[in-house]
């Protein structure tokens, strides 16, 4: 997509390198650190812009714990935990994309790819069900929401005042805004996984350039690791009894 | 002067007439601000005369004609610490100055009268609790400490009195409070500095400093004549309040006579100061101040009650001595309207 | 003012621009909008900053036009508020934040470290093209019919308050953000793992450590201002509450998480500034900058205090007493390591051989601009002093002296010192000093009496005012004409200069610096081999001994 300067194609018979190396860089080692650097250092941008919310999440729930519990156990905790799991999985999937990429085995690593993007999307899946269960269930801050399940529960949690009542809709608009957002990179990863099918397929990871791959994965574990905060934060509170 | 235009002739009158450097001290705190602003332009001055001085000297001294070649010098450790210290030093005296005022200001005394602000898109409104109600003014008697509890009903905004080199964000959900005491009599600016929308600058209005008997005349003459107390009362009975907060011994509620003022102990162990914005909040939001030893089940009145009715419910409380007027309105209610008496989840919708 | 210059150029009967370079590598739209080249995407950046400084400088002066009358008579109260929101947000987001990183850092910062490009060339380009996005939505929120939430969107105003177009403008506001952290992200990864074989840390100029450190602060600042725009979206768009009060929400919240990028904002518009200072006030006194170590790490120490002091713009707001006390200490111990920048730079001049080109002009206005705003800084630091300068014109004569008379200065230093460079001709000598007298004095009639006015209690942000407050408004009105006539200047003869302007050679200012050590326009690939870098930063006598060993070659 980029116009690479002319004449360089004849080039690359006149000087050894591999065809990977951008030209702009000395060395091979200096390509690779220079994107794995890139890589930790987005991740760390990452960290800030999930940071807001965690900042917001930890200010509220310390103010409307109450209100926190019961919309806590609003959620499927076996829902949660099997996402968990999938998640875990894909990282392993992942790592094993990487792996293969290493070992130059081009099938393989199509194969642990297709097998992430697969985990991806049962993810996704389930977190579109359960959406749509908050919707259904008029728990959405907003758009269709009411205290009625939380100050006349149906179920065995206790009732909730009416004032405590009103704070769940911080608690579902956290909880639609982290894994809302942590959703939508979860789409912008699996995008990227399916060119990065593409590319595999034409041997781009298979000859001793797996940069993108392992940093992809990098950016995939990180995405993991971020659900694995969301979930005890947001699924777990207070479900010990 | 025919010859000069219009506009011209207003500037100049404007200018001749108007021009000063700075707003007049009209409170007790202005001339401590200005001090320290004297002190800041001072050590600027000094500081810009320093760095000026140094770079007009070097540059004369040092040009190209009369110093051909330059000598290349490292550094200085020596001259590193003096321009860090020197300055920090300043600084910390800056910081120390500023924040004694800051306390100042924002530390009401205890005998300061109470005034009650509420600040909307565009207009404020001032609650004496003597019942005078005001909008985009201010009688205050001079001498004498003023609070204002103040909150917002939509956006924030901001009480300015530039005059009284006093500040305070206006916001909703929240009191916050400012105090002053004025020194001066007269007319001064009042004007909203937070922006809020369309007509932000047209949120302004006036402070009226008057005289010891000026101001009791004027309260006198423009009372509504219901205190906010009184409004406060009213609408306790009609709220249902007096319900469970009757003042018996085995009430619901618990008594609200001499709260104000005073410690209570939360059923979470802690203890709590009973001021305005507690008692603003309890209203709203009672489950978040569930008191020790009653059930949590007093009714939120979110939506139900504005911030003036809020305001007068807290200068009601606050004037509650003995439930002496507490036992009054219930029995007063009780008799004229038995169905409307004991509403538990106070359906009251009554504004004032 | 002396007459004596340092400016050495080639004999002009003989001189001719290089044959080859970047900029005529390769021809085409396409060549241009598809580049890779760090030095083609700077201009890109500079021709598409310039526009929106124009854009932002329009509406200034339409707010300047207001304010000459104390009533809100040329236009209504609703266009004025857009006007300033508009006003703030251009300049903020598309012309400051970006100015000289983008432009004069993506251009030379990997010269500077001896490399052939940025790290991420295509990230590079998408930094553009994100910046362009970026600068569509918000003339598309200004067509449609603006919006008016002020540059900080305070909730709940901006939330459940208004009509207008808050969503668009918040949109291109967090794209815009995007394309500083790619910026950011680029200039660490290039400076930390690109550096020529023997560029040390402390052999770098001090124009990479500065933009090293506002890069840090893009990287970890910024993304916190994109989840506080998208928790506004979503809570205008959908409602949930998160700042809304009557839902539980706090609208105190939005102003932590908003102020906690918008501080370290401030420093990443001032820091890639002082780094151009640095290098200009070398250059023109002949000698290393003084304190080369403690200006290098005065820059760090900005970035890394410039992070704990946020809600020293809350003071009044309802944070607790000693919070505000926190912040207050926090603010004054921010301000130290600036002043020792001004100290080190006056120092620099102390026996040096000093000659007064326009850089030169554009670097003593900082100095004494930036000085002045800096220090009413510590005015606002100070707790009590704050109450009753915050939200007046004080503020704004604030820091409009430390971002224009500071930072646009400096850009414009940065612009005059490296246009020779960058495109191979001198500007005219005459014009150019004509332009920075005029914006000098053009700027101190505009924001010196707002100082006054501020104290005086007139408030920010309004249409109309009380008469009394005129004549100082008709004073700033009158330094906006001026102050415009400066800007304008430079774009006409540096415009000129392209065509019609001197060959300018390798080193017209015989300056150290490893990008002066090459052709004037650089070659698309700046080096022609991997320069071995073996002295350190403004060695002048390295410099004096390779030109007597060489003779000057052009083209």
């Amino acid at each position: 997509m980029i116009a690479t300067p002319p004449a360089h194609v004849q080039e690359h018979s006149t000087h050894e390198h591999p065809a990977h190396l951008r030209h702009h860089f000395a060395s091979v080692e200096q390509q690779r650190e220079s994107a794995s650097f890139g890589m930790w250092l987005f991740l760390l941008t990452e960290i800030m812009f999930f940071g807001g919310m965690f900042a917001a999440y930890l200010i509220y729930r310390n103010w409307y714990y109450p209100a926190f519990v019961v919309g806590s156990h609003q959620l499927s905790i076996f829902l949660g935990t099997f996402n968990t799991a999938v998640l875990i999985c894909s990282s392993f999937t992942m790592a094993m994309g990487v792996y293969s990429a290493e070992m130059k085995r081009r099938k393989a690593l199509i194969g642990w790819l297709l097998a992430t993007i697969f985990l991806g999307l049962v993810f996704l899946g389930v977190k579109a069900d359960e959406y749509h269960e908050k919707w259904e269930k008029h728990h959405v801050p907003g758009l269709n929401f009411s205290t009625q399940d939380f100050t006349h529960p149906t179920d065995k949690e206790p009732p909730l005042p009416a004032d405590m009542a009103a704070k769940t809709q911080v608690y579902f608009s956290l909880y639609f805004a982290m894994t809302g957002m942590h959703a939508l990179h979860m789409v912008i990863g699996i995008s990227i996984l399916v060119i990065l099918v593409v590319q595999a397929w034409a041997g781009a990871y298979t000859q001793g350039h797996m940069t993108t791959i392992e940093n992809f994965g990098l950016y995939w574990h990180f995405v993991d690791i971020v659900w694995i905060f969301l979930f005890p934060l947001l699924y777990l509170i207070s479900r010990h009894q | 002067m025919h010859f000069i235009s219009p506009v011209l002739w207003q500037f100049l009158v404007n200018w001749l007439t108007h021009f000063a450097l700075f707003p007049p001290e009209a409170s007790g705190i202005a001339p401590y601000t200005d001090a320290l602003y004297f002190f800041l332009v001072l050590i600027s001055l000094v500081g810009m005369t320093i760095v000026v001085l140094l770079v007009v000297l070097f540059s004369v001294l040092y040009r190209k004609e009369r110093n051909p070649e330059a000598t290349q010098i490292e550094g200085s450790t020596l001259l590193e610490a003096t321009w860090t210290i020197i300055p920090l030093a300043l600084f910390m005296v800056t910081f120390v100055w500023g924040a004694l005022l800051y306390f100042r200001i924002y530390n009401p005394p205890t005998n300061a009268m109470n005034i009650y602000i509420v600040g909307k898109q565009w207009m404020w409104k001032a609650e004496h609790p003597g019942g005078q109600h005001e909008i985009n003014a201010l009688h205050i008697p001079v001498n004498r400490p003023v609070q204002l509890t103040m909150i917002s009903q939509d956006v924030f905004h901001s009480f300015s009195i530039p005059a009284f080199r006093v500040k305070r964000e206006v916001i909703p959900g929240r009191y916050s409070t400012v105090w002053f005491e004025a020194t001066q009599p007269g007319t001064y600016h009042l004007f909203c500095t937070q922006y809020c929308g369309t007509l932000h600058s047209g949120m302004i209005g006036e402070i009226v400093a008057m005289k010891p008997e000026a101001y009791e005349a004027w309260t006198a003459g423009s009372t509504s004549g219901a205190s906010l107390a009184q409004n406060g009362e009213r609408l306790f009975a009609s709220l249902g309040c007096n319900s469970c907060h009757s003042g018996a011994g085995d009430a619901r509620g618990p008594s609200l006579a001499q709260s104000y003022g005073g410690k209570l102990q939360m059923a979470n162990g802690s203890y709590v100061n009973v001021d305005e914005a507690f008692l603003r909040d309890a209203i709203l939001n009672p489950t978040m101040h569930q008191m020790a030893g009653y059930a949590p089940i007093m009714p939120t009145y979110q939506g139900q009650i504005s911030e003036e009715g809020l305001i007068a419910l807290v200068e009601y409380i606050k004037n509650l001595n003995s439930n002496y007027r507490v036992q009054q309105t219930l029995n007063t209610s009780q008799v004229q309207a038995p169905a409307a008496a004991a509403p538990v989840n106070g359906q009251g919708t009554v504004k004032p | 003012m002396s007459t004596a210059t340092i400016v050495k150029l080639p004999p002009q009967e003989t001189a001719s621009l290089p044959k080859k370079s970047y900029l005529n590598s390769e021809y085409g739209l396409k060549s241009w909008l598809l580049t890779g080249d760090h030095k083609r995407i700077a201009i890109l950046y500079l021709i598409s900053i310039t526009f929106f400084f124009f854009i932002g400088g329009a509406m200034a002066g339409l707010i300047r036009l207001e304010l000459l009358t104390p009533q809100s008579d040329l236009m209504a109260t609703d266009t004025y508020n857009k006007v300033f929101t508009m006003h703030g947000v251009i300049m903020i987001f598309l012309f400051l934040v970006p100015s000289v990183p983008a432009t004069i850092g993506n251009f030379l910062i990997p010269i500077m470290v001896g490399a052939k490009d940025l790290a991420f060339p295509k990230i590079n380009l998408l930094s553009w093209y994100l910046y362009i996005v970026a600068g569509i939505f918000t003339i598309a929120a200004l067509v449609l019919g603006g919006v008016d939430t002020g540059w900080t969107f305070t909730t709940p105003l901006s939330t459940h308050y208004l009509n207008t177009h808050v969503i668009t403008a918040g949109l291109g506001i967090f794209i815009a953000g995007f394309s500083s952290i790619f910026t950011g992200l680029n200039f660490i990864v290039t400076i930390h793992r690109m550096r020529a074989p023997g560029m040390t840390w402390f052999r770098l100029p001090l124009f990479v450590w500065s933009n090293y450190a506002a890069s840090i602060l893009m990287v970890l600042g910024t993304p916190v201002l994109a989840i506080t725009l998208v928790l506004v979206i979503l809570e205008r768009a959908i409602g949930i509450g998160v700042f809304d009060p009557s839902k539980g929400g706090d609208p105190l919240l939005f102003q932590h998480l908003f102020w906690f990028y918008s501080h370290p904002a401030v420093y990443i518009m001032i820091l890639p500034g002082m780094g151009v200072i640095s290098e200009v006030i070398s250059t023109f006194s002949r000698k290393r900058v003084f304190g080369y170590t403690a200006v290098a790490f005065s820059s760090v120490a900005i970035a890394v205090f410039g992070f704990f002091v946020w809600a020293h713009h809350m003071f009044i707001m309802g944070v607790s007493n000693y919070s505000a006390l926190v912040f207050s200490l926090l603010t004054m111990l921010v301000a130290v390591p600036s002043a020792i920048k001004i100290f080190n730079w006056a120092a620099t001049l102390y026996k040096g051989s000093i000659t007064f080109e326009t850089p030169m002009l554009y670097a003593f206005g900082f100095i004494g601009l930036f000085t002045i705003g800096g220090l009413t800084g510590v005015f606002l630091g100070s707790l009590g002093m704050d109450i009753h300068l915050t939200e007046t014109y004080f503020i704004v004569a604030h820091f409009h002296f430390v971002m224009v008379g500071g930072m646009l200065m400096a850009y414009l230093a940065g612009v005059h010192f490296w246009w020779p460079k960058m495109t191979g001709r001198m500007y005219p000598e005459a014009l150019s000093k004509l332009a920075a007298l005029v914006t000098f004095i053009g700027f101190n009639l505009t924001f010196f009496p707002q100082f006054i006015v501020g104290y005086l209690g007139m408030p920010r942000r309004y249409a109309a005012y009380p008469p009394e407050f005129q004549v100082l408004n008709v004073l700033s009105t009158a330094g906006a004409t001026v102050l415009g006539i400066g800007y304008l200047l430079p774009m006409i003869y540096m415009t000129w200069s392209l065509k019609y302007g001197k060959i300018a050679g390798a080193n017209p200012w015989q300056a150290t610096g490893l990008e002066w050590q090459i052709q004037s326009p650089p070659l698309t690939e700046n080096f022609t081999e991997t320069p071995i870098v073996d002295h350190d930063a403004y060695d002048y006598e390295w410099l004096a001994n390779k030109t007597e060993h060489e003779v000057q070659t052009v083209g």
